[in-house]
């Protein structure tokens, strides 16, 4: 086992957790749980893989994937935003329909073969740099790279620009931004919006670069609820939800990884004679995310994290009591 | 007419209000604002019937009128926030139509709201550039820190522009919302009701502001409840009442605070209360060199010992923030004790279950009368029986008897003048006033022993006031103890028999009181005292101490 292939790997595959953190939290900041990721990274990932076959262009895949994922987010806009309902209600069903319709759509795609990727290639000079180069800048895809400037970009647009100033205020107290002339339904759909876009793109990451391919509902395996995790790990600051899906990502590849080989540090690699320990292995990631969903549910430790203040809430305008 | 309007500016407030009673109708300023017929409806209340409002340009009106008058409403519709069902309103002579906060704030109109419209965690900087086209899309905050600074010494409002919000007092974040408003270039100011949550010293700060923004050609809108306030700032006074104008644009010099409260109330209004000789009886709670932290978890009460006895007021004064609200929580079981305790009739009442006060004939009127005195979206049932459903005839075996309650939540609504459409409506539809009444009528059902209550008149009209004050001392009357945390010194006298001023969490003094009139050493004392001289240091003639 050689970490450092490891470590390479897990960047890749830590590239879609990315996205879909970023997005959610970006949604999240104006006010808008969307616990449909997953739902939205199946159809992105369909979408690409599907598209990409029949135009042979996966660029146009991957643009029609973030577009399509993008349009589905616009159903939990309306029923939260203009509808006012419950966001959890309605992140769940969007999870369901996500799924329901890639399912449809993409049947059959899975014995469709094989498509041209995204391309790889190695940032020269930084490329040398010491084991990081080998990790960060050796054969990866151009999405990874895309993934590197996102996280700058976005802390920086959410800290220290004029409509990120908004995003937070629509997000902490939208009732003081109404005040103001902030049109607070328009920016919740739009950041609705983005979080879709985000997730079709970390959807599109695993079907075209990271783990190219359709297997139904197997091809996202539930990261995007490790992503809604991450946003709350990450106390919604793009840097620390960098760390973090990077983080899980080469956890899953050291899982998968660590159960190839016969011996390990000169023994006999229990992970591969007991396929039980493998499987533990497997889901740790999914406990960590159930344990931070269920300590970021308590509302005084979400305060503390530093949670939006009006997350989940509708905003209805001239409500008292509010 | 010209030259006698810019002399009319230039003249002192109290000048001003004779002129304006001198001179004829052709001299006046021109009108800032001109609301015509406003009509406003929510579900099952008519807000404003047919409102005429008139503002000049460069006077402090003041608009009062009981809670739930419609003040707010009237004050919203005007800032953009609501949309009249019918009506004109005209700004400067021109008739507008308002469709959102920005066309009002485009008109020169800005508001500070009763509940502060503040982001807590962002800098002051970046509340105030909210909303505005500049800076186009990159915050390069340093040179608008720079601008907004040089705004707040133009108007003598000092506040760091750096600060988040959740750092700064309810004074300052008070600051940034005109500055919000100035900076817009808002030249009609609206506040709501700015007083209610301020120090005396911080008032006094808002009104010099005040001044100098109408001797800048500014006009002012001021709502507030407190009527000697009303009397000491504002030029002109309208009064509204049950969503109608009961007075217009009367010289504020001319009207007596009674007659005031009457137009407000419809009859009239005990301003003094009426306090019997009474002989305290047993000690109640006994309070025993507690100390305690605040949220922040620094060090807030140091060591306070007092006691309360069967049927007397005692006050506890102190300007906001030194530790009294800290003090009620720890009694009510609120608040760890780190050192000493509170004894409620002899028995441990602090670091306890707060159900063992409840059981033990305490009862608590707290601060914060939204979320920890009510549940906001409960009906006036549901809130009134919090404390007594376990017992019947509420409580049924396992279960409630929600007829049992209904009739119970009825006749606390007759008995405590509580006015709301049914007993079954959620409690945040209530004015304020009336919220107080449902906290009220709740902790007195009980027939507590004790009662600890703080600032139980903040922002209640004078209607109000003199209910809760009179609810009072009936519980003084059946002899209750009382422990009343107050802010208003008037309050405080009139009502105690005994008054505390505690400073940083250590007490700097006890005053007996005898009548309820504020006499003038008494008020010096307990201000020194407040602000942390000790009662020992304080050399009085004449008033009756001991302690
Ligand atoms: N958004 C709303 N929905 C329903 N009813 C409302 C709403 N806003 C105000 N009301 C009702 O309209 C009436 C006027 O309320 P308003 O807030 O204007 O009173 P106010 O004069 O400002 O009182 P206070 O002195 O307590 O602030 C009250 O009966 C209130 O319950
Ligand atoms: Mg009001």
């Amino acid at each position: 086992m050689d970490f450092v292939v490891i470590l390479q790997a897990g960047v890749a595959s830590g590239t879609v957790l990315l996205f879909a953190t970023l997005g959610e939290i970006l949604a999240e900041r104006s006010g808008v749980l969307n616990l449909g990721v997953e739902g939205m990274m199946l159809i992105g990932a369909m979408t690409a893989f599907s598209v990409t076959i029949a135009t042979g262009n996966p660029w146009i895949g991957l643009l029609t994937a973030m577009l399509f994922a993008g349009l589905i987010s616009q159903i939990h806009a309306f029923i939260t935003v203009t509808l006012q309902a419950d966001q959890v209600v309605s992140g769940l069903s969007l999870t369901l329909v996500g799924a329901g319709i890639s399912l449809v759509l993409g049947e059959g795609l899975s014995k469709a073969g094989t498509v041209s990727l995204m391309p790889n290639f190695s940032i020269p000079l930084l490329v040398q740099i010491p084991v990081l180069g080998d990790i960060f800048f050796k054969e990866q895809s151009v999405l990874v790279y895309v993934g590197y400037l996102m996280i700058p970009l976005a802390w920086y647009y959410i800290n220290h620009t004029r409509p990120g100033l908004h995003l937070r205020a629509v997000g902490e107290y939208p009732s003081a931004a109404d005040a103001l002339g902030i049109n607070v339904y328009r920016l919740r759909y739009f950041y609705v919006f983005i979080g879709g876009i985000f997730a079709g793109l970390a959807g599109a990451t695993i079907s075209l670069a990271v783990s190219p391919g359709w297997f139904s509902e197997l091809t996202t395996g539930g990261q995007g609820w490790i992503a809604i995790g991450l946003v709350i790990f990450a106390q919604w600051d793009p840097f620390r939800a960098a760390l973090g899906s990077y983080a899980f990502g080469a956890l899953r590849r050291l899982i998968l990884d660590i159960q190839a080989p016969l011996t390990l540090f000169g023994v006999d690699n229990p992970f591969y004679y007991n396929p039980y320990l493998s499987f533990f292995l497997q889901m740790l990631p999914y406990a960590f995310t159930v344990i931070v969903l269920v300590i970021g549910s308590r509302e005084a430790i979400r305060k503390r994290l530093g949670a939006p203040a009006a997350l989940g809430e509708p905003y209805i305008r001239g409500e008292r009591g509010k | 007419m010209c030259t006698c309007f810019l002399v009319y500016l230039a003249t002192s407030p109290l000048e001003h209000a004779v002129t304006a009673n001198t001179t004829t109708d052709l001299q006046q300023p021109p009108l800032a604002v001109e609301m015509r017929g406003i009509v406003k409806r929510f579900p099952g209340v008519l807000a404003n019937d047919h409102v005429n409002f008139e503002l000049r340009a460069g006077e402090i009106h003041a608009l009062l009128g009981e809670n739930g008058a419609g003040k707010s409403t009237l004050m919203n519709i005007l800032a953009g926030l609501y949309k009249q069902d019918a009506g004109t309103i005209k700004v400067k002579g021109k008739t507008l139509e308002f469709s959102s906060p920005r066309d009002a704030i485009k008109a020169g109109i800005g508001m500070v709201h009763q509940h502060f419209m503040l982001v807590p965690s962002q800098t002051v900087t970046e509340n105030i550039l909210l909303g505005l086209d500049e800076p186009r899309f990159l915050m390069r905050l340093q040179e608008y820190d720079k601008k907004i600074a040089d705004l707040g010494d133009k108007y003598g409002l000092k506040v760091d522009p750096r600060t988040k919000i959740w750092q700064l007092s309810v004074g300052e974040q008070q600051r940034v919302e005109l500055l919000k408003m100035l900076y817009r270039g808002a030249d009609v100011l609206v506040m709501d009701e700015p007083t209610a949550v301020l120090a005396p010293q911080e008032i006094e700060g808002l009104f010099e502001t005040l001044h100098s923004m109408v001797a800048q050609g500014k006009s002012v809108i001021f709502i507030s409840h407190k009527l000697n306030e009303v009397a000491s700032i504002a030029d002109r006074v309208s009064v509204l009442r049950r969503g109608k104008v009961t007075a217009s644009g009367v010289p504020a010099k001319g009207v007596s605070r009674q007659e005031l409260a009457s137009m407000m109330v419809g009859r009239e209004v005990a301003l003094a209360v009426d306090k019997k000789p009474k002989t305290p009886g047993e000690i109640i709670l006994d309070v025993k060199d507690v100390h305690a932290e605040n949220d922040k978890g620094l060090p807030c009460l140091r060591g306070l010992s007092l006691h309360v006895r069967a049927g007397e007021i005692v006050g506890i004064a102190g300007v906001a923030g030194n530790g009294q609200v800290e003090l009620s929580q720890v009694i009510a079981g609120l608040r760890p004790c780190k050192k000493g305790q509170a004894l409620l009739n002899g028995k441990k009442v602090s670091n306890r279950d707060t159900r063992y006060g409840i059981e033990h004939g305490m009862s608590y009127v707290p601060e914060d009368r939204t979320h920890v005195g009510s549940s906001p979206n409960l009906s006036v049932t549901d809130n009134v029986i919090m404390k007594n459903y376990r017992k019947p005839p509420i409580s049924k075996g396992s279960m409630l008897d929600m007829s049992a309650a209904t009739k119970f939540a009825q006749e606390l609504k007759e008995a405590y003048d509580i006015i709301v459409p049914t007993v079954n409506t959620p409690v945040r539809l209530l004015s304020g006033g009336n919220l107080q009444r449902v906290i009220l009528a709740r902790e007195i059902s009980g027939h507590p022993n004790f009662m600890v209550a703080v600032q139980p008149t903040r922002g209640l009209d004078v209607g109000a006031i003199e209910g809760v004050h009179r609810l009072l001392l009936t519980q003084r009357e059946a002899d209750a103890a009382v422990l009343l945390i107050s802010e208003e010194l008037e309050e405080l006298i009139a009502l105690s028999d005994r008054i505390y001023v505690i400073y940083e969490g250590r007490m700097m003094g006890e005053i007996k009181v005898e009548g309820a009139e504020p006499d003038k050493t008494l008020m010096d004392a307990i201000g020194l005292m407040m602000t942390g001289t000790p009662l020992e240091q304080i050399h009085m003639e004449g008033a009756p101490t001991h302690g």
